[in-house]
């Protein structure tokens, strides 16, 4: 079997076909719309065309490109001036009004607007990252596949056609030590073996993008940056059981991902990478999307079955697996959006390659989307293994405001938190597991010591609860209770007892449930209790909200030793109940004030509790 | 399902023609009802009752299966809704970067709690799980528009910008 590497076409685009054309590539994903990319695409548009540049003879020619997802959202709108020879240079936080200087100083003379690039911030986070599924996202246009195919794009799929059998990519991705993405970790290659195992006049392979998670959007960042690879990857796996028919489910909230996925599917239908016949062979697929309708229970593999069908997507009980009866009963396999992202990779440049990266159990990269209190939230992409506090200080800069660093929620509700004392984890399957975490879909929402651990938990039991189907009673009625518990503890109600029966009932819900709805909802609790115990005695003992986050426990006192004097909750009070001056430290009048919690949002120094 | 107040479309004039055109795209393909459903909430706002029948009979699928599948997704209304949907988003980063502030603004300025619509019928507000644009959090999506990075001020202004009249969908 060839397992040698294939290197990627990566510098084909800029050589190929663009007879060195400037380029203004404008980030288009959700981030970028919303901090309006879409208007500054137009007057770059519009004012190139004015300019003359698009046009002119013997002139540089210049040509506007819109592109997926970068990553850092928070700086958005992000520009990429490349210009013919020179290395190219992006500017971020662009806005309408800065189009017509970018264009006049860097495109017309050739003298970039230094001040508007971007800062050292941008290139750390990029620099210590090691993109390999979002090699293309944010580089591309995800709506040419003419793009994709000019860096490589769909030359796995030929590569597994014209020279692989079905048991030699199953091997392969075997052998890559590919685990599934979407959170569970199973070995993505066993999967795919099993799926083949079972023969059927009708088989499916399904991507899960029913990307639920609060707090994530790694998957919804690839399917609009990179829809292409998602397919590819999704073909080969499709090829690799012989499925007849695929499906990606995708949420509702996604509108642009289901956009770009639809059009990709009809480029793909085109060039006969997808329909009869694919590139000549006896392998015929076609995929179908399938938009959810709102439900987190969904992501679980056979709630999403059911949705498919158009039912209530309740999970069963399994056996049988999905690989022997899933889709309407028939062998199905289904991954998750990342996972399939990786499969490309690995054909093109071998398991061997692939395997190398990462720890021993846990292969490859994984993309984590970094939110939160830090400063430059976005997507990043890095090797497993990686520690906690790269992620957080050197990718993300840390927190922002000067405030201290307090845990990270690693997997969202299914997942737990980590506090500070374990920067220095690695970040794998395993090491997750055993600190009390899980990889999740990969949210990583990182809390500075003003979020109250407690709450926090009570956040994640109350979308739990929102979110549990009702088909299983301890994760309905289990997720309502320990709700409740924790709802009195965060108002200033709990009592002794609380604690232990709430582990109590963690440990009863995680092993009675039905699903992993169910089976992972208690995480939160179990590792805040684990970690941040101190501050729920706090709570139940001392009616004290250590961060003062819990409303009811305030008390709107000042703490003289932290009050910097600089009255900004003056200024920010309603009801001008606080008084003080530069010399003076703020004094909050209890008559007059109502409790809206203003003047603690407004305190930078954590001065009032 | 009928009250005196909610009468934007009586019963009578629902327009059911428009309904053949999906019944068409969706012949003999299998899980079709979900797809027939998104259709018919975009396209009438809410899932009126005498869809809900039509769609029954149509699809040889009884009622009770219907509702039982409507009201287990987020996405299906029973109700009519709003002209403007505000989508406040309580996932974790908005979360932790004080959402609830947002919701609040809401609340005050339209004078409406949690999955309730104006009087004049122009906005609905629902606080949704999440909506993927956890780098610009705090979000608030308004119909199909995100809106990222707000404070209560700021969606005080942007909301103000959707009040005025003649303001279309995108």
């Amino acid at each position: 079997m060839n397992t040698e590497s294939v290197p990627l076409k990566n510098d084909t685009m800029e050589k190929s076909g663009s007879e060195a054309q400037t380029v203004v590539a404008v980030c288009l994903g959700t981030g970028g719309i919303a901090a309006g990319g879409d208007k500054v695409f137009k007057k770059f548009e519009e004012e190139i065309k004015k300019s003359g540049l698009d046009a002119a003879v013997g002139k540089r020619v210049c040509r506007t490109a819109r592109t997926g997802c970068r990553g850092l959202c928070s700086k958005d709108v992000l520009v990429d001036v490349t210009i013919p020879g020179q290395e190219g240079l992006t500017y971020e936080k662009v806005t309408v009004d800065m189009v017509s200087q970018i264009i006049e100083e860097h495109l017309i003379k050739n003298t970039p607007v230094t001040k508007w690039l971007a800062k050292e911030d941008y290139h750390k986070f990029h620099d210590s990252q090691q993109r390999l599924v979002l090699a293309n996202s944010g580089i591309i246009d995800p709506e040419n596949i003419d793009e994709y195919i000019a860096r490589g794009g769909y030359s796995a799929l030929k590569k597994v056609l014209e020279t692989m059998t079905q048991q030699d990519v199953i091997q392969e991705i075997k052998k890559s030590g590919l685990r599934g993405r979407g959170g569970g970790g199973f070995p993505t290659g066993e999967k795919w073996a099993s799926g083949a195992r079972y023969s059927a006049d009708e088989k499916f392979i399904i991507c899960n993008a029913d990307e639920g998670d609060p707090g994530a959007f790694m998957d919804r960042s690839l399917m609009e940056g990179d829809p292409h690879a998602v397919l590819e990857g999704m073909i080969i796996g499709g090829y690799a059981i012989d499925a007849t028919s695929g499906y990606i489910y995708v949420r509702a909230e996604y509108p642009l991902a289901v956009k770009r996925l639809r059009h990709a599917i009809e480029q793909a239908k085109e060039r006969g990478f997808l329909g009869k016949n694919i590139l000549g062979s006896h392998y015929s697929l076609d995929i179908f999307i399938k938009e959810g309708a709102g439900a987190f229970v969904c992501g679980e593999s056979t709630a999403l079955q059911y949705s498919i069908e158009g039912k209530r997507g309740m999970p069963r009980t399994r056996p049988p697996q999905s690989v022997e009866a899933g889709l309407w009963d028939k062998p199905t396999v289904l991954n998750n959006v990342e996972t399939f992202g990786n499969v490309p990779i690995i054909i093109n440049r071998g398991a061997d390659w692939y395997s190398k990266i990462g720890t021993e159990k846990s292969k490859g990269t994984k993309i984590f989307s970094l939110t939160g209190k830090i400063k430059n939230p976005g997507l990043i992409e890095v090797p497993m293994g990686a520690t906690i506090r790269q992620i957080v200080f050197d990718m993300g800069g840390g927190i922002p405001k000067k405030k201290r660093f307090k845990a990270v929620q690693i997997g969202g509700p299914s997942g737990g938190c980590l506090p500070e004392s374990l920067l220095d984890s690695p970040i794998d399957y395993e090491s997750l597991i055993s600190l009390g975490a899980m990889m999740g879909s990969g949210s990583f929402v990182v809390v500075d010591e003003t979020t109250c651990m407690v709450d926090m938990a009570r956040f994640f039991m109350n979308f739990c609860a929102n979110e549990s189907c009702g088909k299983c009673p301890p994760c309905r009625i289990g997720t309502t209770l320990m709700l409740d518990i924790l709802t009195r503890i965060t108002q200033g109600m709990g009592e002794e007892k609380d604690l232990e029966v709430l582990e109590q009932m963690a440990d009863e819900i995680k092993t009675m449930s039905l699903c992993g709805l169910g089976q992972s909802a208690p995480n939160p609790v179990k590792s805040t209790l684990r970690y941040f115990r101190d501050e729920y005695v706090a709570h139940i003992r001392d009616k004290i909200c250590p961060t003062a986050t819990c409303v009811a426990l305030h008390k709107y006192e000042v703490v003289p030793e932290k009050c910097t004097k600089c009255q900004a909750c003056i200024r920010n009070c309603p009801v001008k109940a606080i008084s003080g001056s530069t010399k003076e430290v703020a004094f909050i009048n209890k008559e007059k004030c109502i409790k809206c919690n203003l003047c603690y949002e407004k305190c930078n120094f954590m001065a009032i509790k | 399902m009928k009250t005196t107040n909610e009468k934007p479309v009586a019963d009578g004039t629902i327009d059911l023609s428009k309904m053949e055109k999906i019944f068409g795209k969706y012949k003999n393909v299998k899980g079709a009802l979900i797809p027939i459903l998104q259709f018919v909430q975009t396209e009438y706002g809410y899932l009126p009752e005498p869809v809900v029948d039509f769609i029954s009979e149509r699809l040889n699928i009884s009622v009770n299966e219907i509702i039982g599948v409507a009201t287990f997704y987020a996405q299906f209304h029973l109700k009519p809704r709003g002209y403007h949907i505000i989508k406040v988003c309580c996932g974790t980063a908005c979360h932790v970067k004080n959402a609830k502030a947002l919701s609040s603004k809401v609340h005050e300025k339209l004078k409406i709690n949690i999955n309730e619509t104006t009087e004049d019928k122009l906005f609905t507000f629902e606080e949704v799980s999440c909506l993927g644009a956890c780098g610009i959090a705090p979000v608030v999506m308004i119909d199909e528009d995100i809106h990222g990075e707000l404070s209560p001020d700021k969606l005080n202004d942007v909301l103000g910008k959707y009040e005025k009249p003649g303001v279309q969908k995108n």
